[in-house]
């Protein structure tokens, strides 16, 4: 047999045999670059940092600041279970992988980061790699904290270590399926999905004092928006939610608020880039603030995980923050919503769905869906009481989802300072068969010149299964 | 309070509570404010886990839930008939369950129920709720959470003690004689004087 060779092999053979080789190099660039990852990080294990040097205001000024960095990033919401000891972990996060169950980041030194450096803490959230110098697993959103000033992560440290209880709880160990319980798959994920990022220097926008933003004019905004970026994609982690994300659970970098099904939940969290949807660019700027702040407009109001965020994080947050996040959250580039293609509802769907309405939602939403808008003595002014359903969008996204869970499980927008005592939406799992929330739910998505497509039972049995769970 | 009554009831299905779905919603109407209280503070805060209950009350603050209890605390409705024993229950059962309700088991470590849900057990206000009008097998499903630990009330959990020193046979016998007793016609909690016979949580 004659051997191949460069020098005896036709042009098409010369080409695979280079493709070959192309092909050859990358793998073994990539599986270096993974090796790399595997092996680069190792144990910090220079003691936890006593704050000694600071006098003593110093320290609590730090402690306080980082206390309300804990609150902006809502470190609580996955790292409490409700009802235990604050940042004591335990609360699993479901994942198309498996559960990750949040860890312990109190002082314990056993069981939660009382023996980490500030150094240790500040590549925990840079890097997404524990002191031990084990990789985390994306689900902390190391992805988003990668983009936190080291005056922030200090600060940050400094409440965790010295103004929060330690709890001497064990952190539970991860459920998630082989492969993606080794090292190695976290290895992979990082070189394809992940790179820190480097600006160290970036300014301690947050930690710093807010006196530094001039908030007029066309710098001032600019520097609005600069640091509304820097909280919406850092600690604030939005796009944890409202990011599109591919078969191995990253975002895409310009789908960061391009909306999505959450994983694991049967909630939709809206576009930010969609009129149609959640996108506020549109609208005055106090509106989102109060959206932020309250948990209501005039119009709308946040539940399900919104109203989560809302309740443990933004309705803290700084009106410098908020103000920021809003101008940031309107120079993000419009995109139009999927188009719903129009589907061909029977009458009698409709008509069903017509007489469900009238017999169980016409009392507070209105024969017209025109809600109840008028504040009355124990509601607060500028808040809506009962939403209209006529040309809300929250009823007329292309996922059914949210419409669907509202009208199963009811709730409740966030009580808060500004909004103390919301009005309630019931739940109907147990009066509505799936068929009549279905009709329903088509009926008030075809009415009042809402145009978006049908709903069918067989969405509404997959989400029963969740609400009754 | 329309997000309550599509699953406790209004009107007449409020005196008796509501099942659905083999789902068994209490009646709330005319209990303790206190004690509606502190059963959302629980769903809220972890101690108590159904979960329609725990997505409602998740982000409502003590004064909003505070305001629910009040509502439905004083909303005075009839109470339904008394639930006849089940068929083949025998005299020694219902006597092993008054003994339990009025007088206790001082051997086994089981106060009666009256000595802290009232004498008349219409319960003591502000915190103690009524165990007459109740449905048998709602009661049993109580009992029987506290001694799994589902159900938990603040510390200390005097009804999660008393629920483990309960045998099987003890539950059945004391939830069906209180089932099988008439509500008197305007029964109201009365006030408490004594002190209780263990210390208990959420009291205040």
């Amino acid at each position: 047999m004659k051997q191949l060779t460069w020098r005896s092999a036709s042009l098409p053979k010369r080409c695979l045999m280079l493709a070959g080789l192309v092909f050859a190099a990358l793998v073994l660039l990539f599986a270096a670059t993974v090796t790399i990852e595997l092996i680069a990080f190792r144990a910090i294990n220079t003691p936890a940092s006593p704050l000694k040097s600071l006098k003593n205001e110093e320290k609590n000024q730090l402690v306080v600041r980082g206390e309300y960095l804990a609150k902006l990033g809502n470190c609580a919401a996955c790292h409490s279970v409700r009802g235990g000891e604050a940042f004591a972990g335990g609360k699993a996060i479901h994942t198309p992988f498996g559960a990750v169950y949040a860890s312990n980041i109190t002082p314990d030194p056993v069981h939660g980061i009382g023996s980490w450096s500030e150094a240790a803490f500040y590549r925990a959230m840079k890097q997404g790699v524990n002191a031990q110098g084990r990789l985390l697993t994306p689900a902390f959103p190391y992805t988003n904290y990668t983009h936190i000033s080291r005056a922030d992560s200090d600060a940050l440290y400094a409440y965790l270590q010295h103004g929060v209880q330690a709890v001497a709880q064990p952190s539970k160990a991860h459920e998630l399926g082989f492969p993606f319980n080794t090292q190695l798959a976290l290895a992979v994920w990082r070189v394809l999905f992940f790179s820190a990022d480097d600006k160290s220097d970036a300014p301690d926008l947050i930690a710093g004092s807010a006196d530094s933003m001039p908030a007029k004019g066309q710098k001032g905004l600019k520097n609005e928006i600069e640091r509304g970026r820097y909280i919406v994609n850092g600690l604030g982690h939005c796009s944890a939610c409202h990011a599109q994300r591919n078969a191995l659970g990253a975002a895409s970098s310009d789908g960061l608020f391009a909306g999505a099904l959450m994983p694991m939940q049967d909630w939709y969290a809206p576009s930010l880039h969609a009129k149609e949807e959640a996108g506020v660019q549109h609208w005055p700027r106090e509106q989102i603030i109060s959206f932020l702040k309250n948990g209501a407009t005039h119009h709308a109001s946040a539940l399900g995980p919104m109203a989560e965020v809302v309740a443990k994080s933004t309705q803290y947050w700084r009106d410098e923050d908020l103000n920021a996040t809003a101008a940031y959250l309107q120079s993000l580039p419009l995109h139009a919503a999927p188009s719903q293609p129009a589907s061909k509802v029977a009458p009698q769907l409709i008509n069903q769905g017509a007489a469900i309405y009238a017999k169980h939602c016409a009392t507070c939403h209105g024969a017209d869906g025109q809600g109840l808008q008028d504040s009355d003595a124990l509601a607060p002014q500028g808040m809506v009481r009962i939403p209209a359903l006529a040309g809300n969008r929250a009823v007329s996204l292309s996922s059914s989802a949210n419409l669907v869970r509202i009208i199963l499980a009811g709730g409740y927008a966030p009580a808060t300072a500004g909004n103390p005592r919301p009005y309630g939406m019931p739940p109907f799992v147990h009066v509505l068969t799936d068929e009549d929330i279905a009709a329903v739910a088509t009926y008030i998505r075809a009415s009042w010149g809402n145009q978006a497509h049908a709903v069918s039972a067989s969405e509404v049995v997959a989400q029963r299964r969740g609400v009754l769970q | 309070m329309q997000a309550c009554t599509t699953c406790h009831g209004a009107g007449v299905t409020a005196t008796i509570g509501r099942t659905a779905n083999e789902v068994y919603f209490p009646r709330i109407a005319g209990k303790p404010a206190q004690y509606l209280y502190n059963q959302l503070l629980n769903f809220r805060d972890g101690r108590r886990h159904y979960g329609l209950m725990v997505g409602l009350v998740e982000h409502q603050s003590d004064a909003a839930l505070m305001e629910m209890a009040q509502y439905f605390a004083q909303l005075q409705l009839p109470y339904p008939e008394p639930q006849a024993p089940p068929a083949g229950t025998t005299s020694a059962v219902m006597q092993r369950g008054q003994q339990l309700a009025l007088r206790g088991d001082a051997a086994k470590g089981i106060a009666a129920c009256a000595s802290c849900h009232g004498t008349a057990l219409l319960g003591l206000e502000p915190a103690i709720p009524g165990l007459l009008g109740l449905p048998r097998d709602y009661m049993a499903g109580q009992v029987g959470a506290w001694q799994t630990g589902m159900r938990k009330a603040q510390s200390p959990d005097c009804m999660a003690q008393i629920a483990r020193r309960l045998s099987a046979d003890d539950v059945n016998a004391v939830v069906t004689w209180l089932a099988a007793q008439p509500v008197p016609t305007n029964a109201k909690a009365s006030s408490m004087s004594a002190s209780l016979p263990m210390p208990c949580g959420g009291m205040k």
